[in-house]
């Protein structure tokens, strides 16, 4: 199928990584091997085999909706990269002068 | 006890000492935590090691039994916790730089039951970034060394784990199995690895890799003490919506047992042959004749879709990787680079998944981008969940005729280090016959059978027991552990270890 380094930058923006063009370059054939190697997966299953997405026949699980403890804010926050006003502080999350 | 007498016990005849009052648990957890400083400069089995905290637990476990409490089996006795455990208050990495300096507000279901159970936390043990790997080296605070030959890699994802029972650096140790990261380290250590039922441990508090595939487990250097540790970890937990609402299967009674009189042993064709060792083969087929003279029926038993495992593994894994490693996202916790006031969230989010991650978690998140996205859906994660259901029906029908189904636990003994770090696909063989286990959630481990004559390097041997027959697991390990202990004429095989020249820098041997 032979991914591009193209391929693998829109991979890599749709998975929120930034890569350099080296690591581009150097990524797109390693990927490139796996795919391949993973590719008679697709040859194996005819469509009447049903999916597994899961070990066990679960279905969902619920419990009371009742409140219960939870953790502090401050607790919460003591691991944040920034915090504003006992708050998470984000970057800014509109475009240019917004 | 003394030091050699402590750090040689099994973790049973510890708990059983320090119930005892013969040795307390400060001596005990002091012997381990003196090891761990004399040989891990050396193994680098630990991330992070909190000798104040275990001094602390264990002074409380035997203050408590001085004042005649009852407490359990482990009670008082050490353990390495492999990095992947919330612990709260202690780092937690899951040997990732994106998560440097992050100390968990809770604790994972698992680290409260040890603590509820009285077992002594050592320390945190290194792994492949985020349990993506097969031997450590894609840990982002360097690698973890077999302790049978320090050039060699110990396994992985849980290699830390592993090397700290070959190393006697701790008797008991946890650790998680998405495509066998418990089992594959056992098999190259000569140390007791087991991967419960899925649901049968809870992955509440564990870092999540593969949801659908990671499942907790205990680390020992016997059975009995694996199954110990099992029962203590192991049973329901709301918490955990994939928890099985059942008992805890017999590990314990089994380990005890190990009686295997008319047991049908299935051996599965598929995982041997071209790409075996020769050395790994042996020992096998040596394991098997032993559980014949034991009383086992041995037959071969074929499960056609196993040779599709890997494949089927490396589109699901990713795919849930990809989402679950969305978490990391720089704004609630882990590494944020680049936050000028200029750049937007976007832009900080990626630029600190770039430098967050190593190459094996980039490469893996990629992956699953992929394979989940538009157009490829149903060819590659689709294709996947039905190869999925295949290899499911394959392991059906061969417990309609065995009871157990056995393999070697890794196609060779451990590699150099470095020998297969540029090629993923290589390292991905490494997991093989651990895979298949995963997918359909059986319970599976894996239990020393002896070196390879080639390379005089442990050799792991695999048995396979149906969801919720977790004691077959057990009964067949523990039938094998005294046959060979009778054929050797010594304890473990880590006993070997630390009666020979490779190990002597261990420091195990009697003066």
């Amino acid at each position: 199928m032979a991914l591009s380094p193209t391929d693998v930058a829109r991979l890599a923006g749709l998975a929120r990584i930034h890569l350099t063009a080296e690591e581009l370059e150097r990524m797109a054939p390693q990927l490139d091997v796996i795919l391949d190697a993973v590719a008679e997966v697709s040859q194996v299953a005819t469509h009447d085999v049903p999916p597994m997405s899961h070990a066990l026949p679960l279905t969902n699980v619920f419990r009371a909706d009742e409140v219960r403890p939870s953790l502090s804010a401050e607790a919460v926050l003591a691991a944040a990269p920034d915090v504003e006003e006992n708050r998470f502080r984000v970057p800014r999350i509109l475009g240019e002068g917004a | 006890m003394n030091r050699l007498e402590i750090l040689r016990a099994t973790a049973a005849e510890l708990g059983a000492a320090i119930a005892a009052r013969t040795v307390t648990s400060v001596e005990v957890t002091r012997a381990f935590l003196d090891q761990i400083e004399a040989v891990d400069g050396r193994v680098h089995a630990f991330l992070h090691v909190d000798a104040a905290g275990a001094l602390a637990q264990a002074a409380a476990i035997d203050e408590r039994l001085d004042g005649g409490e009852k407490l359990g089996p482990l009670a008082g006795v050490p353990l390495a916790l492999k990095d992947i455990f919330c612990q709260e208050g202690i780092p937690t990495t899951a040997g990732s730089k994106t998560l440097e300096g992050w100390r968990p507000p809770y604790d994972a279901t698992v680290t409260r039951r040890l603590q509820e159970a009285g077992i002594v936390i050592l320390g945190k043990t290194n792994m492949d970034e985020f349990a993506m790997g097969s031997s450590t080296e894609n840990s982002a605070y360097g690698p973890t060394h077999n302790p049978w030959d320090l050039d060699r890699i110990p396994g992985g994802s849980g290699g830390g784990s592993a090397a700290s029972l070959a190393a006697f650096e701790a008797p008991l140790a946890m650790g998680t199995d998405t495509g066998g990261s418990i089992r594959q380290p056992g098999a190259v250590t000569g140390t007791v690895g087991v991967k419960p039922t899925y649901g049968g441990t809870s992955r509440y508090g564990v870092i999540a890799m593969a949801s659908s595939l990671d499942q907790p487990g205990p680390c020992a250097r016997t059975v009995l003490d694996a199954a110990l540790l099992h029962e203590v970890i192991a049973g329901h937990d709301p918490a955990d919506s994939t928890s099985i609402d059942a008992p805890v299967p017999p590990v314990v009674e089994a380990a005890r047992s190990g009686d295997v009189t008319g047991l049908r042993i299935g051996i599965v064709t598929e995982l041997g042959g071209e790409g075996y060792a020769p050395g790994v083969e042996q020992r096998f087929r040596e394991a098997l004749d032993l559980l014949r003279e034991a009383g086992a029926e041995i037959v071969e038993v074929s499960c056609p879709h196993f040779r599709y495992a890997l494949g089927a593994y490396y589109l699901i894994m990713p795919s849930e990787v990809s989402s679950n490693l969305a978490r990391y996202d720089a704004m609630r916790y882990g590494l944020r680079v680049g936050d000028d006031g200029a750049r937007s969230t976007e832009e900080v989010m990626s630029l600190s998944r770039a430098a967050g991650f190593g190459d094996e978690v980039k490469r893996r998140i990629m992956l699953g981008t992929y394979a989940l996205s538009s157009g490829y859906y149903d060819a590659y994660y689709g294709s996947a969940q039905r190869v999925r259901t295949l290899i499911d029906q394959d392991f059906d029908a061969a417990f309609q005729d065995v009871d157990v189904l056995v393999s070697p636990a890794t196609p060779t003994t451990a590699f150099k280090l470095g020998e297969r770090v540029a090629d993923p696909l290589a390292m991905y063989k490494s997991d093989l016959c651990t895979i298949p286990s995963n997918m359909a959630g059986n319970a599976a481990g894996s239990f020393p059978c002896g070196l390879a004559p080639e390379d005089g390097l442990p050799v792991g041997f695999q048995v396979m027991a149906p969801p919720l027959a977790d004691d077959r697991v057990y009964r067949v390990g523990a039938a094998l552990e005294r046959k060979l202990a009778e054929r050797w004429g010594t304890g473990t095989l880590t006993d070997q270890l630390a009666d020979g020249e490779a190990g002597a820098y261990l420091n195990l041997k009697e003066a």
